[in-house]
């Protein structure tokens, strides 16, 4: 059984399970509809855990295999594999992508229960992981193309579940189109490697790239910069990031997954992968940093103003991928990879919370009509506060670590990046301030109305279903989860899933304590090998010093967010006023909605316009129209000819025998 | 002297033709027509063709000038209104013509074919006579003869079927068709080798 | 008079024919000009049979007689028919097959 074999193992289970759940949507009961969904992730999860189990019994150098199963194209110089491409990076992101999409399949098995498209979004959600698996494991720039369009798709089709919902169609479409800018700039990344090295797969690429490329040259700075491109639409950073606050249309446990843990990731892994290139283009690693350090302190401002539940916690998943990005970035590899991980566990698990207490607010998710879920859902706000933890960085959570990390290799480097340092903690300190604004909001205070109903009659509550956004009435059938809501109290599954993810939340950290232990950095350190900046490492002390720093900061970060919005109720609403003009362009998302609309949506519709007004209209409509009125004109020219008077046909009988007799007079003279 | 009669039987078949497609009255063109035949009939008997210019007296100009004659009286001959439908027939008709004629004189003027400047060889008596073409006809021809009396026979039956009354309904109404009734049959078409009887109709 | 001048002789006869044709409206008169070009026609194979010496040309000449006798027929039995049916006699007016 060797490694490969596990990996497309890896691959096979969940294509298999979607395939299974789409065609047998009409026979397959609902409940075996889900747990073939769950247990083709789980059995996925088996085969990576196989799969580095087996890696683990090869030496460190050793640890990397292509396998191939066919030649997708062979001709003139291109040689395609369907091929993957294993070691400790791809076996790492596996095992994070399977983990936790297994936890989320198990909760979705609870939370849409009541949902008509049950089957449906199993299916999907299958076909997503395949999709991101395939992305993972790809041995060559093809087949990751293929896997980001597949994501892509798997992210339009579960954002726009509830199809007859309005805003989520609208959303859906936004997220698409976004994401199909980013994949223009990852093909072209491709088809300048193929130019410039000649092959597409990584093995030859990466071995190529610094025997063609001398550093900063202007076609390797091009080719990172297309790639960035590509990352960022997928990973939502500036300015490519206006799908991911709308894409919240979607389920929560498509937001939990897909957008929090797993696609929004994926260029992150992409930098972490393509990392010998941009090694050898340290202009368009520095502007990936910068890109990111911006996105992570854009996104944390605007969280702090935010009363979308669901949005605020988007927007905090947009900042701290700045975080990886800027790890992976200026070469923090291990680091930023793991606090992907982390980020994944107590990301996902926020999710999961705040689903089951929209559930509870009968699908209503504006934070200013939530209070006092803490006495009315004791599981939901345990397993909330322990995410919260961790997204803070609150000490000793696996968040804490993994931040720091990336900030202390930051000071390490000196020079220039210690900014990210700096802007770093300042980030750290507002995701600690808004996201227990959010805990404080929703967990704390009286218990609302519907909270109280929830404590007193053990009953959740039912609302109308209706959409906020547009006021138009849901349609249960497909346009919303279904007239009744599943919460986690109420839900094994739903329990046992959060309850997981929380445990990996606070202790998922001590895998990687600075100066203890340093099983992920170990790990994935042969991958990194080649990068000159892999070699940096920050002195021991300097990482206590960084942890410390941390902790006084997220601390810090509570006791604000504690003064702002609990120790006076008044304080939030005289400080709006006070900002008022600050509070609105927060609220606004910095504008960047508008923005778009007016640099590029509207251009696109003129010319749009322009096209069919004009060009259609009088250049091609006009050159169909001419041929065929001169086609027209020439026959009817033509059928005069016809008169039907017999002595016109003799006319012409006699005129060609003169003419032909000419004719021959005149050749044979 | 054979000039002499070249030349009167020339004038006589032109202006014939001239008075066949210049008369009026359809009837002057028949009388014309068979002026020109005549004419003809002179000329052939100067190209020692004795048999076809008894045919051609006999024949052409005995029975199927006959038939003309019956047609005209039956069918009347009104004069034609001078305006043209056809654009440009009137002008571009007798360019053609012209331009036939000459591009034929030319043809045969500059003919390489040096047999043309002769009278031909010298003929003996027989040349020309029915015995001659008799014989040709039945053993050397014998095949187009036969084919040429099988159409005959198809003619005769075509036209009869072409000018039949139609018993029932038909184009014609019933004032027509009792008028019809009075009109002599005698327009009914003949076998050509000499008179015949004409076949009553059904 | 050699044969040429018969050969001209046909060549006029028969141009005449064809301008009556495109000339005349009445189906009869242009039935006769068919005639003339038959019989220029058949001047001109009389006229070769005496060039070249033996009788098969006025052979010819006596089939397309014979040739010219039926297509006559059967032209007046059309005439007939046009006009028992009250047709026009005027081939302009009879032009329903048109473009």
């Amino acid at each position: 059984m060797s490694v490969s074999f596990w990996a497309w193992l890896v691959l096979l289970f969940p294509l298999l399970g979607s395939i299974v759940i789409a065609l047998g949507y009409r026979a397959l009961p609902q409940k075996a509809a889900g747990m073939i969904g769950t247990a083709a992730i789980g059995l996925s999860f088996a085969c990576g855990v196989a799969a580095l189990l087996s890696l683990l019994g090869e030496s460190p150098d050793a640890r990397h295999h292509a396998s191939s199963l066919w030649d997708y194209a062979s001709v003139a110089g291109l040689d395609i594999k369907l091929g993957i491409y294993l070691d400790q990076l791809s076996v790492f992101m596996v095992l994070v992508v399977t983990g936790v999409s297994t936890l989320i399949h198990l909760y979705s098995y609870g939370y849409m229960q009541s949902d008509e498209g049950y089957h449906r979004f199993f299916s999907y959600l299958n076909f997503f992981v395949f999709s991101m698996l395939l992305l993972v494991l790809a041995g060559n720039f093809v087949l990751l193309i293929v896997g980001w369009a597949f994501v892509g798709f798997a992210s339009y089709a579960l954002i726009s579940f509830w199809y007859r919902r309005e805003t989520a169609t609208r959303a859906g479409m936004k997220a698409f189109v976004i994401n199909v800018v980013g994949d223009i700039g990852l093909v072209l990344a491709a088809f300048l490697i193929f130019r410039e090295l000649g092959s597409f797969d990584y093995g030859e690429v990466f071995a190529k790239a610094p025997e063609v490329f001398s550093v900063n040259e202007w076609s390797v700075t091009a080719i990172c910069l297309l790639l960035l491109v590509g990352a960022f639409a997928k990973s939502a950073q500036l300015p490519l990031h206006t799908w991911l606050p709308d894409a919240m249309e979607g389920p929560t446990p498509v937001s939990s997954l897909i957008h929090a843990a797993t696609m929004v990731t994926a260029g992150v892994y992409l930098i972490a992968r393509t990392h010998v290139l941009f090694v050898l283009a340290p202009t368009a690693a520095d502007i990936a940093a910068f890109v990111g350090l911006a996105t992570l302190l854009v996104a944390a401002t605007i969280a702090l103003v935010m009363t979308d539940l669901k949005r605020a916690i988007a927007y905090s998943t947009m900042s701290q991928i700045g975080y990886m990005v800027v790890g992976v970035s200026i070469g923090a590899y291990g680091a930023g990879m793991f606090h992907l991980m982390t980020h994944a566990f107590f990301k996902a698990l926020l999710f999961m919370a705040a689903g089951s207490i929209i559930a509870a607010m009968a699908n209503e998710q504006n934070i200013d009509k939530m209070s006092g879920f803490g006495k009315a859902m004791r599981f939901t706000s345990v397993t909330m506060l322990c995410g919260g933890l961790a997204l803070a960085a609150f000490p000793l959570t696996s968040g804490f670590f993994s931040k720091d990390e990336i900030l202390a290799y930051a000071g390490a480097r000196g020079g220039m990046y210690l900014i990210f340092t700096v802007l770093g903690y300042f980030g750290a300190f507002l995701t600690a301030i808004y996201t227990f604004r959010l805990i404080f909001r929703v967990l704390g205070g009286e218990p609302c109305a519907e909270a109280r109903e929830l404590i007193d009659t053990g009953h959740i509550h039912h609302a109308h279903p209706f959409n906020p956004a547009t006021g138009e009435e849901e349609d249960t059938d497909v346009g919303f989860p279904g007239p009744e809501h599943h919460i986690a109290e109420q839900s094994a599954p739903m329990r046992a899933a959060m309850g997981v993810l929380a445990l990996l939340a606070l202790v998922g950290g001590l895998i990687q304590v600075p100066g203890v232990d340093n099983v992920v950095a170990n790990w994935l350190d042969p991958v990194f090998a080649d990068s000159p900046l892999a070699a940096i490492h920050p002195s021991t002390e300097w990482s206590w010093i960084g942890l410390g720093i941390g902790a006084v900061t997220s601390l810090a970060g509570i006791w604000v967010a504690h003064w702002l919005y609990v120790a006076n109720p008044e304080r939030p609403r005289a400080l709006e006023a006070r900002f008022q003009g600050l509070h609105d362009f927060l609220f606004r998302k910095w504008y960047f909605d508008e923005a778009i609309d007016v640099l590029v949506v509207r251009p696109a519709l003129a010319v749009g316009r322009f096209a069919n007004r004009v060009f259609e209209r009088f250049v091609v409509d006009g050159l169909v129209t001419g041929t065929e009125e001169t086609v027209r004109g020439a026959g009817g020219l033509v059928s005069r000819v016809q008169n039907g008077f017999v002595r016109s046909y003799a006319l012409l009988l006699i005129a060609g025998f003169a003419g032909l007799a000419l004719y021959f007079l005149l050749s044979s003279s | 002297m054979e000039a002499v009669v070249f030349f009167v039987a020339a004038i006589g078949a032109l202006g014939g033709a001239i008075g066949v497609i210049s008369m009026r009255n359809p009837f002057y063109s028949v009388l014309a027509l068979i002026i020109h035949l005549f004419s003809l009939a002179a000329l052939f008997l100067l190209l020692t063709a004795a048999f076809v210019a008894a045919a051609q007296v006999v024949v052409y100009a005995g029975a199927v000038m006959v038939l003309y004659v019956f047609v005209v009286a039956y069918v009347g001959g009104g004069g034609e209104s001078a305006w043209e439908p056809i654009p440009f027939q009137r002008f571009l008709a007798p360019l053609l013509g012209i331009a036939l004629f000459v591009e034929l004189s030319i043809a045969v003027l500059g003919s390489a074919l040096k047999a043309l400047e002769t009278h031909g060889p010298a003929v003996n008596n027989g040349f020309g006579d029915p015995a001659a073409i008799g014989r040709l006809l039945l053993e050397k021809f014998l095949l187009p003869f036969e084919a040429s009396s099988i159409l005959l026979l198809l003619a005769a039956v075509g036209a009869i079927v072409l000018a039949a009354r139609r018993s029932e309904g038909g184009n014609i109404p019933d004032a027509a068709r009792v008028a019809e009734g009075d009109a002599p049959s005698k327009h009914s078409p003949s076998r050509l080798e000499g008179a015949s009887p004409s076949v009553p109709r059904a | 008079m050699n044969t040429t001048w018969y050969i001209v002789l046909s060549s006029l006869l028969f141009a005449t024919g064809v301008l009556g044709i495109l000339l005349r409206r009445s189906p009869l008169v242009i039935l006769l000009c068919l005639e003339l070009m038959l019989n220029a026609g058949n001047l001109a194979l009389v006229a070769f049979s005496r060039m070249v010496g033996n009788e098969q040309g006025q052979v010819f000449a006596v089939i397309v007689m014979v040739i010219a006798a039926c297509e006559v027929v059967v032209g007046l039995g059309l005439i007939v028919a046009i006009f028992r049916r009250r047709l026009p006699l005027n081939v302009d007016d009879l032009r329903e097959l048109r473009g």
